[in-house]
């Protein structure tokens, strides 16, 4: 195709001149296509002699590489003014949220057991787990509860018609481990635990996590370890911390751990956050294994207190009224 | 157990202020529950006797008194009921400042000058009675500063036990706590017996000797029972927070606040013949000090005489019995009742005494002699009287065994995991009370009649850990073998599932595991019920046997709170009737969606969440096992609670392992919840936590080819089933089978729909031919076509 006007001597002028990608299409159709004026002169090449065609034949090459290049670079310019112009519409505002941007959440009771469970996972605990509607064996008797006995009093105890109970704590646990393997054992056994008891600071349905280690020479000062690592890395901070003798049925030695919780005004009281002791030699016997040989600690903590403890959580029933916007403060 | 914290000191001088003494009882164990701190601000309250007392002219309720203060007479008005000429009373004179924060000056009431304020005991701080002036004894010395004759300051400790230190429900057991913690000597008060002065007595028979192996009883004659309590004992009984009554009943108290024996005293001309602790009988009445009365049966244990029950045995005396005023002689009683005899008894009849808390943790079987002088020796020295014989009965073989206890000396490091030397060993235990002796490679340790929690050598190892220190026992971290169990990549844990959830916009929820019979009915849950025997509530009774009931509940507590999308899901457990190869509970995942699709956003249309939102979600947690063929949805038409045409049974390698779908319009009315759909599922969690371990397949490097069809069919038919019908036809070329249209609706016959399907097809080992694929997807065409009478479409 021809193009008015356009000769060789002034395509170069005509390069810089097109304005837009197909102008310039259009001219290297013309300069360079099959049709085109430099196609032309090379096909004019075939009739000179061959003096004269290695000349000629020189020049027209050099003037095709010229225009090739100029073709090329006045393109770039043309494209990049081309993708300048359309970057200048294309718009969008990164301020508006993301689709779809819902948020869920783990319930901080889950979130706190979790973390419980993944620490004394790296202390080389089992998890175990055993049924909510216990017999009187496993949550009392083998425990060292005979009946009649005032401690049970200090447990308010749901029952059924026929003589079984909603467990009152997670130790009958200990007992179903313990029947089940021999030492040395080191587990925590978390979960879901009842008593009669509701008002502000007592929930009738609340969560435990137990643990039991038996082995051959443990002792209280085990128990101490155990419990000071574990309770400095769940808070991750340092605090003090009191061992006091108090009495479960189930240990002897029994120990309640209270610590030295700082408050958010900078006054500090202490705070009960743990029951612990030495496996009663009587609860060893009653799940076949020889005191005399073994011996053993197992603690109990509340998990909604170490979570309001750590969470900043200050009323006991939030944790089961489900308002979602509390819930959704625990991502 | 509440005390004085002076008396305390009489019986055992630990030598350090109240802090650190308060302290060290926190630290072996005896926790420090309150102290109440009596006596401050008491300067300037003396003595004072109203000399007269005379209305005021301006106002009915006050009067003008003339108060002598020791020093002279002074003008007090005053508007207490109980104030009189010749009464005693604390007088706060000019410059006091009371414990309550009132600062005492000269004043004019209604234009009559007062030098001061009589003042009732709640004024200064010494008691809760607010209910008039102070009352002092006659003797009482008028210008004695109230403080110094009330043996103030002092403080009243509150101590909560464990039930195994019923030992300390006495000052005495208290005491030797104390004194083995500081190293020092209990001094406990000298009783004597008091030698009868008389014959008069009454015989004691033991009927039931297991349940009451010991009774002590002692006539005596002559009191004056109007004598008043001294300020003394008064001020003890007040401090451990007991209210002062008559001198008889006072004295009782007293001792039982000092040695842990509760006692009883009867008017001696009210009982006839001999007494007898028997059982009772079934439906034997008794109407008691307070008033009340009580049906008991032959669980309660009864002091009777020749008339029937005089008192309820370790609970509580009889009316018709008790000592009044006009009582001449009284009838001593300090008796061992064994635990198990009353424990519950006052509970089962709503009461609760400190008789009966004592006796229910054990009281010291020992005593009843010792407390029985004691309390004589008060008595004939206060209200005088004459003492006969103590009669006392006694079933030796019924009385516990006191039994020595070895303990070895390695033992105490094998458990404490520290070494005590042999010397404290010994210190601790025989300051306790305990008889030592050294016994091979360690001790034969006898306990104190009062100790009877300490049976076996770990109790005594306790003894000398909670002594010694249990902050002087090392910290070590323990070591030792251990394989614990690894977790198996089969088992998915309950936290992916959660995660994944909260990932797509779900609130993990906790609710009650009991619910109320009533919302179950709503819920047409009917079957057998795992109901409560002594449920908190009705609301709170039964057992759940699905999580839903109380999420859906969750759910309408949140929209009551102008939430109208909530996604809740809950992990939990279910219950059934338990039988010999179910333990009759299961793990269940619940969840509750309600509301629009989305989070209210500017990117998508509002729409309400339907089934097969949730249908997604519930898919997203079964490809986290991997395995997500051996899961099926089939319609569940005949479920009460859901929609019959919105709802699916879930099965897994086809048994069914739970449901989702929308409530059944009828259940969400009974329900309350309006009329925007519900959606609900309820999975089992083992079904969710069976993950199969991958293993990966190598990939093929041919391509694949992908051929839609359309196909009419009945609306009858599932999905399922033209999936599954396709998937056989095509076989293994069909590597996956995509549905990206279903539509019914104007523009085709009634009762057809149309499916609109894309077969990915690829041959693992050549490259699919055209001829390969159109033969791929007639033989789906005629299989549908046969099987259903599906048609393809233009």
């Amino acid at each position: 195709m021809s193009k008015p006007g356009l000769t060789l001597d002034n395509a170069r002028e005509a390069i810089a001149g097109a304005d837009g990608l197909e102008a310039l299409e259009a001219l290297r159709i013309a300069l360079l296509g099959k049709q085109g004026l430099l196609t032309a002169e090379l096909k004019a090449l075939g009739g000179l002699s061959p003096e004269q065609r290695k000349l000629r034949g020189e020049a027209v090459n050099r003037l095709k590489s010229e225009l090739t290049e100029l073709l090329a670079a006045r393109r770039d310019t043309l494209e990049q003014s081309v993708l300048a112009q359309r970057l200048a519409t294309e718009r969008i505002d990164v301020t508006l949220p993301g689709r779809r941007g819902d948020i869920g959440g783990i319930h901080p009771l889950t979130r706190a057991l979790d973390r419980i469970i993944d620490i004394f996972a790296r202390f080389g605990y089992d998890v175990a787990e055993g049924p909510e509607i216990e017999d009187d064996w496993h949550n009392f008797e083998a425990l060292n509860f005979p009946p009649d006995h005032p401690a049970r009093a200090m447990h308010d105890t749901f029952y059924f018609g026929d003589g079984r109970l909603l467990r009152t704590h997670t130790s009958p646990v200990q007992i179903r481990a313990m029947n089940g393997r021999k030492p040395p054992i080191r587990l925590i056994a978390p979960g879901k635990v009842y008593r009669s008891d509701s008002d502000q600071t007592h929930s009738p349905m609340f969560h435990q996590v137990e643990g039991l280690v038996v082995g051959e020479g443990i002792t209280l000062a085990d128990l101490k370890g155990t419990l000071s690592a574990f309770l400095r890395g769940f808070f991750e901070r340092d605090f003090e911390m009191m061992f006091k003798p108090t009495y479960f049925p189930f240990v002897e030695p029994g120990a309640d751990v209270v610590i030295r919780w700082q408050l958010p005004d900078g006054s500090s009281r202490w705070l009960e956050v743990l029951g612990a002791g030495m496996v009663h030699p009587r609860v060893l016997e009653n799940c076949g294994i020889d005191p005399e040989r073994y011996s053993g600690f197992a603690f109990g903590m509340g998990v909604e207190r170490l979570a309001m403890l750590r969470y900043g959580v200050t009323d006991l029933r939030a944790f089961f009224e489900n308002d979602v916007r509390f819930l959704r403060q625990f991502n | 157990m509440k005390f004085s914290e002076n008396w305390l000191r009489e019986w055992v001088d630990p030598g350090v202020d109240r802090e650190t003494l308060c302290r060290r009882l926190d630290m072996i164990g005896l926790e420090v529950e309150s102290v109440a701190e009596l006596g401050a601000g008491l300067d300037h309250v003396v003595v004072a006797q109203i000399v007269s007392a005379e209305r005021h002219p301006e106002a009915d309720r006050l009067q003008v008194c003339q108060v002598d203060t020791g020093h002279g007479s002074v003008q007090i008005v005053c508007g207490a009921p109980n104030a009189r000429a010749g009464l005693k009373a604390p007088l706060a004179q000019i410059g006091a400042a009371l414990p309550n924060g009132m600062a005492i000056k000269a004043a004019r009431l209604r234009g009559v000058e007062s030098q001061g304020m009589l003042c009732s005991a709640r004024e200064l701080g010494l008691d809760q009675d607010a209910t008039g002036l102070m009352e002092l004894p006659d003797d009482a010395p008028v210008g004695t500063p109230l403080a110094r004759y009330l043996a103030l300051p002092d403080a009243s400790i509150e101590l909560g036990l464990t039930p195994n230190r019923a030992d300390c429900l006495g000052l005495r057991g208290v005491a030797y706590d104390v004194a083995a913690s500081f190293g020092r000597q209990v001094a406990m008060p000298a009783i004597e017996p008091v030698a009868a002065a008389h014959d008069s007595q009454r015989g004691v028979r033991l009927d039931a000797p297991a349940q009451c192996p010991r009774y002590c009883g002692r006539v005596v004659s002559g009191i004056d029972a109007r004598a008043r309590t001294p300020v003394w004992m008064a001020e003890r009984l007040r401090r451990g927070g007991i209210r002062p009554i008559s001198i008889a009943v006072d004295i009782t108290a007293y001792v039982m606040l000092e040695l842990g024996q509760p006692m009883h005293a009867f008017d001696q001309a009210r009982l006839q013949g001999d007494i007898h602790v028997r059982a009772a009988r079934a439906g034997e009445k008794i109407t008691l000090l307070d008033g009340r009365e009580v049906e008991v049966d032959e669980g309660f244990l009864v002091v009777a005489d020749d008339g029937g029950a005089v008192a309820l045995a370790g609970i509580m005396g009889g009316l018709d019995s008790r000592v009044t005023d006009d009582t001449v002689d009284v009838f001593l009683e300090s008796a061992h009742f064994v635990p198990s005899a009353i424990t519950g008894r006052a509970r089962r009849l709503g009461m609760h005494t400190d008789a009966s808390h004592r006796f229910e943790r054990g009281v010291d079987p020992e005593l009843p002699r010792l407390a029985i002088e004691r309390a004589t020796a008060l008595l004939t020295a206060i209200a005088g009287g004459q003492p006969g014989p103590v009669v006392e009965a006694v079933s030796a073989s019924h009385l516990p065994n006191r039994a020595p206890v070895a303990l070895r000396r390695a033992r105490i490091g094998r458990l404490l995991g520290v070494e005590v030397a042999d010397a404290d060993v010994e210190r601790v235990l025989s300051t306790l009370g305990m008889s030592v002796a050294a016994d091979g490679d360690g001790w034969l340790v006898t306990p104190p009649s009062w100790r009877f929690d300490i049976a076996i050598e770990e109790d005594l190892i306790e003894e000398v850990a909670r002594i010694h220190g249990y902050d002087r026992i090392p910290t070590r971290a323990p070591a030792g073998e251990l394989a614990p169990a690894l977790p198996g990549e089969g088992r998915l844990a309950d936290s992916r599932l959660r995660s994944t959830l909260a990932a797509r916009g779900w609130l993990e929820a906790l609710t009650f595991a009991f619910v109320d019979g009533t919302l179950l009915d709503r819920w047409l849950l009917s079957g057998p019920r795992v109901e409560l025997a002594n449920p908190l509530s009705a609301e709170l009774a039964v057992m759940r046997p699905s999580l839903l009931p109380g999420l859906v509940q969750a759910l309408a507590y949140n929209r009551a709170r102008q939430q109208d999308r909530v996604r809740l899901f809950e992990l939990g457990r279910s219950f059934h009737q338990k039988t010999d190869n179910f333990s009759g509970e299961i793990d269940q995942l619940a969840l509750v969606m309600a509301g629009p699709a989305d989070a209210e956003q500017w990117g998508a249309a509002r729409r309400p969440a339907d089934f097969h939102d949730l249908k997604g979600d519930l898919e997203a947690l079964i490809a986290l096992g991997g395995d997500g063929r051996r899961w099926q949805f089939e319609p569940a038409a005949d479920v009460p609670w859901l929609h019959p045409g919105r709802s699916a049974r879930v099965l897994r390698d086809g048994v069914v392992v739970g449901f989702a779908g929308a409530l059944h319009p009828a259940v969400q009315k009974a329900l309350d919840l309006g009329s925007d759909p519900v959606h609900v599922a309820e999975i089992e969690l083992d079904a969710l936590r069976q993950a199969r371990v991958p293993a990966a397949t190598g990939l093929s490097r041919f391509p694949q080819v992908r051929r839609d069809i359309a196909v009419l069919v009945s609306d009858a038919v599932a999905y399922s089933a033209l999936q599954g019908a396709v998937r056989e036809a095509v076989g293994e070329l069909l590597e996956d089978l995509v549905v990206f249209d279903e539509y019914r609706g104007k523009g085709l016959p009634d009762g057809l729909k149309s499916i609109a399907m894309g077969l990915i097809l690829r041959n693992p080992s050549r490259t699919l031919t055209d001829e390969d694929a159109d033969q791929a997807v007639a033989s789906a065409v005629q299989a549908l076509n046969k099987a259903f009478q599906a048609e393809l479409r233009g």
